[in-house]
């Protein structure tokens, strides 16, 4: 017998309840709410930043940010970068950027979350490599939780998926919370459609 | 400096072979080492107190426990149902799924994988299951190099000391204990404690085996049979980087951690990094579905005990744990004990019900490293009961004689106080009259274990019986 077969029998045999249905959800929420302005709280809570958009020039703040950096890899077409990502780029060969910007499928107003999928990150060392990211998000894009966050399609169409909630960060040492742990040190969020 | 900073870490409990572990022991020698015992005392405590703030925002917190119990308990009444829609999903997604009876298979399993496609180094993220599994010495010894990637699991692999929190692994140690590892390990400078500096360490030496590992294993939070989904948290990113860098991305998971659907993952999500740490999220939440871009993906299921624990009604709640440590934060053994004074993978409430289930001999002293206080069951997300179930650990251990002998002495008189109420009725109330006149050092002497850490309460002037007995007994309402 293998150890799938082994594995199996041994819980079938361990379970002899009658079948039942796994609970159904309610999804909680909350009508009073303004969710662009709880994704803002809840993102700056998780150590993120919003980067404001100017009336004239809506990406003038992040030109600003990125204007002294080296090695730029952005992969939206509002902002031009110095690093280009192909078919053949290795993951391990974006060590060196200093400003990925990317833009989010989904925003959580919740927990402040940005969801990036293999497809907003073309490599998915983008979203963990460079020193710091700037993220657009369509404002439409918020969902008020992380129920709604998960009945989003996205999770059935891709192999890989992830919510970034602020850059990374530790506590390891005696709770003294660090900013830029292995991944970024710091994500910022543009709101734009 | 302060005495923190001065003072000798402690170390765990000492392990010989499969004697008893002795919890007691080492705990003594943690609560001496004071200011490390009072740092970790507060550091966890300000966890738990985290954990409250945020249970407080969230209107719908008890709701949320009650689904995630029944969500857990439902899919572990049809596990098998589940673990083969898991499967069929995540093939589909071209991942390669394995199966493992126990320890031994599961680490041969990997490391067959890792010889075949010729992978010398792996870097993972944090598994309780390779602690359980015991993984890591496992692979080194078959030539592997194995680098853990995060920080404070980093820190205790490079002190050779096992994680002792699930979620903290080096809290603790001090500042100055984590510099010593590192001047010794990672060549750092000699006397720099400050903690950022620490910090970037390790971020500047780990960097490097990252981008050059041949392989890359992470464990698993969550595992989801509607999409073969397998879902891990992190704050640090690294299980993002390990399982996305290298072209090899390994997952050893246990088989309890199947949920059915995505919707029934936003529960667990809202609940896990709450009761952790205080946080509403974890900073990285990770759905990983199948090999990235030119990658191979292996998902390793592990049994381990896991199947022959759910046969068992009184003690399969266990299962439901998502390991998110709340019951070890609020739990004042733990807190002033040290999680490396259980001497086992799993340490603190949960601890005391699962290790026994691994070994009852080994283990048979850690049930009673509790005041069944229940603190711990009333902040566990998925609301295992958990102090009813030490109890019933102390009991099936009497009866299967594996309690020490001083034990069974103290057991034995107590049980025939319990099962007459008037003797113990009499004993109660001489205890606190006795209690009343005793000089303070012999209340608080070396014998009475729990004089120690903490102030006896005083005795009350009536016990309730008696004050019932007098007020109602004349209206012949009175029980015996």
């Amino acid at each position: 017998m293998s150890s799938r077969e082994f594995i199996l029998n041994q819980i079938r045999q361990s379970c002899q309840t009658e079948h039942s249905e796994a609970p159904t959800l309610p999804l909680f929420h909350q009508n009073s709410v303004d969710i662009i302005e709880r994704f803002k709280q809840s993102l700056i809570a998780m150590g993120g930043q919003i980067i404001e958009a100017d009336p004239q020039d809506p990406y003038k703040f992040v030109k600003e940010r990125i204007a002294e950096s080296k090695v730029i890899c952005s992969v939206v077409p509002e902002i031009q970068g110095n690093r280009h990502l192909t078919e053949t780029t290795e993951p391990k060969e974006l060590q060196d950027i200093d400003y990925g910007i990317l833009r989010a499928s989904f925003g959580v107003a919740e927990t402040g979350s940005i969801c990036l999928t293999e497809q907003d990150l073309f490599i998915n060392t983008l979203g963990y490599l460079p020193q710091h990211l700037i993220i657009f998000l369509d404002p439409k894009q918020i969902v008020e939780n992380l129920h709604d966050a998960y009945a989003r399609p996205e999770w059935k169409q891709i192999h890989y998926a992830a919510l970034h909630s602020g850059p990374s960060a530790t506590a390891d040492i005696e709770g003294v919370l660090i900013r830029g742990a292995q991944g970024v040190r710091s994500l910022s969020v543009l709101l734009i459609e | 400096m302060s005495d923190l900073q001065q003072e000798v870490q402690p170390k765990g409990a000492k392990i010989k072979g499969n004697k008893p572990v002795n919890q007691l022991e080492a705990a003594n020698r943690f609560i001496a080492a004071s200011a490390h015992q009072q740092m970790h005392d507060q550091r966890l405590w300000d966890l738990r107190k985290k954990r409250d703030a945020q249970m407080h925002l969230i209107p719908e917190w008890e709701a949320l426990r009650d689904l995630a119990s029944d969500i857990k308990s439902h899919t572990l009444d049809h596990l098998a149902d589940y673990l083969e829609e898991f499967e069929r999903n995540a093939k589909a997604n071209g991942v390669h799924v394995h199966w493992a009876k126990d320890a031994q298979e599961s680490n041969d399993i990997i490391t067959t994988i890792l010889k075949e496609r010729n992978a010398k180094s792996l870097v993972k993220s944090k598994s309780m299951l390779g602690e359980e599994c015991m993984l890591r010495q496992h692979l080194e010894e078959e030539g592997i190099t194995v680098i853990e990637t995060d920080l404070g699991e980093r820190i205790q692999q490079l002190d050779k000391e096992d994680p002792s929190h699930v979620v903290v692994p080096a809290v603790h140690k001090s500042r100055t204990d984590v510099s010593k590892v590192f001047v010794k390990t990672l060549n750092a400078e000699q006397g720099n404690n400050d903690v950022h500096y620490l910090a970037e360490t390790q971020r500047e030496t780990t960097r490097p085996y990252i981008l050059n590992a041949d392989a890359g294993m992470t464990g698993g939070n969550f595992l989801v049979a509607e999409t073969g989904a397998v879902v891990v948290c992190t704050n640090e990113g690294n299980a993002d980087l390990s399982a996305n860098t290298p072209s090899l991305h390994i997952v050893t998971v246990g088989i309890e951690k199947m949920i059915p659907k995505m919707e029934h993952l936003a529960v667990f999500i809202r609940l896990l990094s709450r009761s952790a740490l205080g946080s509403p999220i974890t900073q990285y939440t990770s759905c990983f579905r199948g090999p990235r871009k030119g990658g191979e993906m292996h998902v390793v299921l592990v049994d381990n005990g896991r199947s022959t624990r759910l046969a068992s009604q009184k003690f399969k709640a266990g299962l439901k744990c998502i390991r998110c440590g709340a019951c070890m934060n609020t739990c004042p053994v733990f807190r002033r004990s040290g999680g490396l004074s259980y001497g086992s993978t799993y340490a603190g409430p949960i601890g005391l019900i699962l290790s026994p289930t691994y070994n009852a001999h080994k283990y048979r002293n850690l049930p009673f490293a509790s005041t069944l206080n229940g603190s711990c069951t009333n902040v566990c997300p998925v609301k295992i009961n958990l102090h009813e179930q030490i109890f019933a650990w102390r009991e099936t251990l009497a009866d299967e004689k594996e309690l020490s002998l001083s034990k069974r002495i103290i057991m034995t008189s107590l049980g025939k106080l319990f099962a007459h109420p008037k003797a113990y009725r009499m004993a109660v109330q001489t205890g606190d009259k006795v209690l009343s006149y005793l000089p303070h050092f012999i209340v608080y002497n070396q014998l009475n274990a729990w004089g120690r850490q903490r102030d006896i309460p005083q005795p009350p002037k009536e016990t309730f019986h008696s004050w019932y007995a007098k007020n109602y007994m004349k209206k012949g309402k009175a029980d015996e």
